[in-house]
């Protein structure tokens, strides 16, 4: 508590978009309350705090702290460290620093191709010297440090304990007010809960629903789609039904499916196991051949089933294979068919 | 019997054996397992089989979960189409199996680690090949050791000096 009796909050930001941070002033008129009720000591991306401020607080002084961006770089875990060590109450803001987001997408590849990509192959790139940002630059004046870049994004909770998540890209304003008062109540769920609800998008989602039965997947610019029917049922890719509810179905009802941002359902390890097991058994085959038709319409699986969550899914990245002393992201080329002898 | 040496067909393998994690359907393969032991049909000691009920009751997680606590392959075993004790549980399994091992490729693991097959409570000629077979193919790929994959960034944190957190 501060000297005027208010708990602290500090706000943070890691390898994140800058979306959660819109998503808390997103409270509109509420933000005011928050600040009365909150003594804000840290928020980098709206008020003029340093680092130094923070390390000269006592260890758990801050009361609560919402971080939200995932963990790429070696500042990033410096400061969930920092953080983690001033704050009596970590929360996981938003699904970058629940799951890995989309800076988790990174995983499917490795530093070295990364980099090559974005600072000499892409086509947006001007860079005939091939410059690439290194960690450590000598210069006149003596040298310049950049913070290391990792090979493989990690959420926030594998880096530092974390007691609660507010998943979402970005969170729901609703949530965020569920637990700001939560807070301001003292009334606090158990450690490790995620603040939100246990049923899935589906629950939520106005569309009538029939039995499934799909025979190839459309792409969204391939098919208008019925405005009332469920996405599923007419082969658009939809997430919802293995996504975590609290959104109100925010992308379902306007025609796009649901992309999974919620995260998996209470008690589920891996959400997109569960997507590979909802989606598969909806299709209609029965023989390889068929199967490998209608599955030959949903490219890039393991980029819909983890869009958000590779980072802190069982397997969390692309295996990598040791070559000439470099751990290199190895993806299997090729796409695997079943073997035609399965039909008997 | 000598222990096989799997070093020689890969030298990766050192010292160790390939671990298949086997899934077996409780109605056929795990009494084709049965029987072919009770026949005395050798086959290779890579397989920890567990049975299940069917194999439409095989969650992709259990799969994912076996390769990142250190399964070298997973092989799932059920009923013949048309033939399972639950009508259409094989079917289930035989697309999820083609979607698991689409999803699996793109993140690096090679699709002969993740085999269906099926054997009858009456082949257990065809089960012990299978595991003969994939044992062979899994020697040749070399160890698969995901663990190295989940410890990829602990280095860092312990040179900031920092312990890793437990959790996820």
């Amino acid at each position: 508590m501060a000297d005027n009796g208010k708990p602290k909050l500090a706000l943070y930001w890691a390898a994140s978009c800058g979306g959660c941070e819109i998503a808390v002033l997103a409270l509109h008129e509420k933000i005011l309350d928050v600040a009365e009720a909150f003594d804000i000591v840290f928020w980098p991306c709206a008020m003029d705090f340093k680092t130094k401020d923070v390390e000269a607080m006592a260890d758990g002084e801050i009361d609560v702290c919402l971080f939200n961006g995932a963990i790429r770089t070696d500042e990033n875990a410096h400061m969930a460290q920092l953080l983690r060590r001033k704050s009596k109450v970590m929360v996981a803001f938003g699904s970058c620093s629940s799951e890995g987001c989309m800076p988790g997408l990174a995983n499917f590849k490795d530093k070295e191709q990364m980099f090559q990509f974005i600072y000499k192959d892409s086509p947006s790139t001007d860079n005939p010297e091939g410059i690439v940002p290194q960690e450590e630059t000598e210069v006149p004046e003596g040298t310049l440090t950049l913070p290391g870049f990792w090979n493989t994004v990690r959420s926030l909770d594998q880096v530092v304990p974390v007691e609660y998540y507010l998943p979402g890209c970005p969170p729901e304003a609703k949530w965020i007010e569920a637990a700001v008062n939560a807070i301001l109540s003292g009334e606090l769920p158990p450690p490790g809960t995620v603040i939100g609800m246990d049923v899935t998008v589906c629950d939520e989602c106005p569309r009538t629903r029939q039995e499934k039965k799909i025979t190839r997947f459309y792409r969204p610019q391939e098919i208008i789609p019925d405005p009332d029917i469920c996405l599923l049922d007419q082969g658009i890719f939809c997430a919802g039904i293995a996504t975590r509810a609290g959104c109100g179905a925010l992308c379902p009802s306007v025609n796009m499916g649901c992309r999974g941002c919620y995260g998996p359902n209470e008690g589920v390890i891996d959400g997109g196991a569960k997507l590979i097991s909802a989606i598969a058994s909806v299709i209609d085959a029965e023989t390889p051949e068929e199967i490998d038709a209608i599955l030959d319409t949903l490219p890039d699986p393991a980029g819909y089933f983890y869009r958000f969550s590779l980072a802190h899914s069982l397997l969390r990245r692309t295996n990598l294979e040791e070559i000439d002393g470099k751990k290199v992201a190895a993806p299997y080329e090729g796409v695997p068919r079943l073997d035609p002898k399965l039909k008997d | 019997m000598p222990k096989k040496d799997y070093s020689e067909i890969n030298p990766a393998w050192g010292d160790r054996a390939p671990v298949i994690v086997g899934f077996l359907c409780n109605w056929c393969s795990y009494r084709a397992a049965d029987l072919a032991g009770t026949s005395r049909f050798g086959y290779p000691a890579t397989l920890r089989d567990i049975r299940i009920m069917c194999t439409g009751r095989l969650d992709p997680t259990f799969i994912l979960k076996a390769l990142r606590e250190g399964a070298d392959g997973v092989l799932v075993m059920g009923c013949h189409p048309g033939q399972c004790h639950y009508q259409e549980g094989n079917y289930k399994a035989m697309r999820r199996m083609a979607l698991t091992r689409r999803t699996l490729a793109q993140l690096g693991v090679h699709p002969d680690r993740v085999q269906l097959g099926w054997a009858s409570a009456a082949q257990g000629t065809i089960f012990a090949e299978k595991v003969i077979e994939m044992s062979q193919r899994i020697a040749e790929l070399g160890p698969l050791d995901w663990k190295d994959n989940i410890e990829d960034g602990a280095e860092r944190l312990r040179v900031l000096g920092y312990e890793e957190a437990a959790h996820g």
